[in-house]
């Protein structure tokens, strides 16, 4: 008699265990609309950004490959064409009257059109590009050193993030925008590019100018760059999580994996 | 894909194979996504939340990798328990032959780990589980600026994830198996072994009795 009485417990907890297993994986989708399970899971950004930082050396170059690596087709992603009356009207005139505005935190603020940003000392690098939906492309990016431009305006000492604020909005008219650590727009890959492949940027590329980032994932790569912001904490701009992807779909803003 | 009469279907190419996978690869649910819902998560598909799932469970995995390599090699674990000695491997015909027939060893034999049982562990612990860590790294582009060798040995960052899935799939059929057998060899005590050490070996006669 006891004997059968742990059979039946035996199998009652066997079956309880199958089921809890299952009802393990649907509970996931529980645990992601709750509103604490996210915010722990983003403890591991801070981690990630942290070890990366410390095993990184701050000048280290991504790796530059040879012309013969360039992909035939680089793939345009996100907005691929502004579409806004005033952008368009830019296009019509080639560009010649876009200026990119540095101010914010800095004790000069500058601006420059393209023709004067184009005179500057540029840097040529092929590239990399690594898309957060895993495909990569290797292009040719010729542009100015985004660390040339800061020692111009010199940032002050309270400027810890840069914000590219962008000519392109969102089908519902939100602007893009991204934000990194001042301290990476002095990696000597960091460039405010205008051209690829040797040709100047076409419009799904991000014409006229656009930041390479080389050391981040796409999505930090802000095209269609009207202005860069110097500021000193994340919060306060839009969404205030350091970007349109970052505002919208919850992707990390520190994009190193 | 769309065919021509207008469904869509999911195709799956391997090496130039074109395999229909509608329903389970490439098309599910009504729409194009890789995985079907019931095998992601979350099951909606949103990137930026399977990545925080991901990445924060990469971490949960290192970070007990670390522990436990760090654990087994000061324990001696490893050597005692996990390396397969020469005789293990002179027997591995007679352990294959009663897995097959789902044969389980009783008595003594039980209590420690059989060849195929110490051949698993050392693949999935110290092959599969770095792999798996260093393939994801491999494909962060700060960590390829850090570590450039990682991209020449493996050979670039889309041949890094290629590996990366395969390690996940062996990482999922090991799972299985072992889970499998962990039921086939007695549920409880096998749990309870792994959580208090404690493992109670049948006597020999109902061990017997539980093979006819």
């Amino acid at each position: 008699m006891k004997h059968e009485r742990a059979m039946e417990r035996r199998q009652f907890l066997k079956g309880t265990l199958g089921v809890a297993s299952l009802v393990a994986l649907a509970g996931c989708d529980n645990l992601t609309q709750s509103s604490w399970f996210p915010s722990i899971l983003n403890k591991a950004e801070k981690l990630t950004e942290r070890v990366q930082r410390a095993v990184t050396p701050p000048n280290a170059l991504a790796k530059e490959y040879g012309d013969a690596d360039i992909s035939k087709v680089f793939p345009s992603n996100g907005n691929t064409d502004p579409g806004t009356e005033d952008y368009a009207a830019n296009v019509a005139k080639n560009f010649s009257e876009w200026t990119v505005e540095v101010g914010g935190l800095v004790q000069t603020p500058m601006s420059w059109s393209l023709a004067a940003l184009k005179e500057l000392p540029s840097r040529t690098q092929i590239t990399r590009h690594d898309c957060v939906e895993g495909w990569s492309a290797i292009g040719k990016w010729t542009g100015v050193p985004l660390g040339d431009l800061m020692r111009k305006v010199q940032p002050l000492p309270n400027a810890k993030f840069a914000v590219f604020h962008c000519a392109d909005v969102d089908e519902e008219g939100v602007p893009y925008y991204e934000r990194m650590a001042l301290v990476d727009c002095y990696h000597p890959q960091t460039i405010m590019a205008y051209e690829l492949n040797g040709t100047p940027l076409d419009i799904p590329h991000g014409a006229p100018i656009r930041l390479r980032f080389e050391r981040q994932l796409g999505y930090k790569q802000a095209k269609y760059v009207v202005m860069i912001e110097l500021v000193e904490t994340l919060s306060g701009i839009a969404g205030g999580k350091g970007g349109y992807w970052e505002d919208d779909q919850g992707y990390e803003w520190y994009a190193g994996i | 894909m769309k065919t021509e009469s207008g469904e869509m279907r999911g195709i799956t190419t391997i090496l130039d194979h074109k395999f229909d996978t509608t329903g389970v690869l490439g098309y599910s649910d009504g729409r194009g996504r890789a995985f079907p819902a019931w095998a992601t998560i979350p099951s909606a598909k949103v990137l930026a939340m399977g990545r925080q799932w991901h990445l924060f469970f990469a971490w949960l995995l290192v970070i007990n990798g670390l522990f436990f390599t760090a654990y087994a090699l000061i324990s001696r674990h490893a050597t005692r328990d996990l390396a397969p000695t020469s005789k293990d491997l002179r027997g591995i015909g007679k352990v294959v032959k009663d897995h097959i027939v789902l044969r389980h060893p009783t008595g003594e034999e039980a209590k420690r780990y059989n060849v195929l049982q110490k051949l698993a562990y050392v693949v999935i612990l110290f092959v599969v589980a770095p792999l798996i860590i260093l393939m994801g790294l491999t494909m962060s582009p700060p960590i390829d600026t850090a570590f450039p060798w990682l991209l020449t040995i493996f050979g670039g960052r889309q041949a890094a994830r290629t590996i990366h899935f395969i390690a996940c799939f062996t990482f999922v059929g090991f799972i299985v198996v072992h889970a499998v057998e962990v039921i086939l060899t007695g549920y409880f005590n096998n749990i309870r072994s792994m959580v208090t050490g404690w493992f109670v070996v049948k006597p020999e006669h109902e061990g017997a009795s539980h093979e006819a």
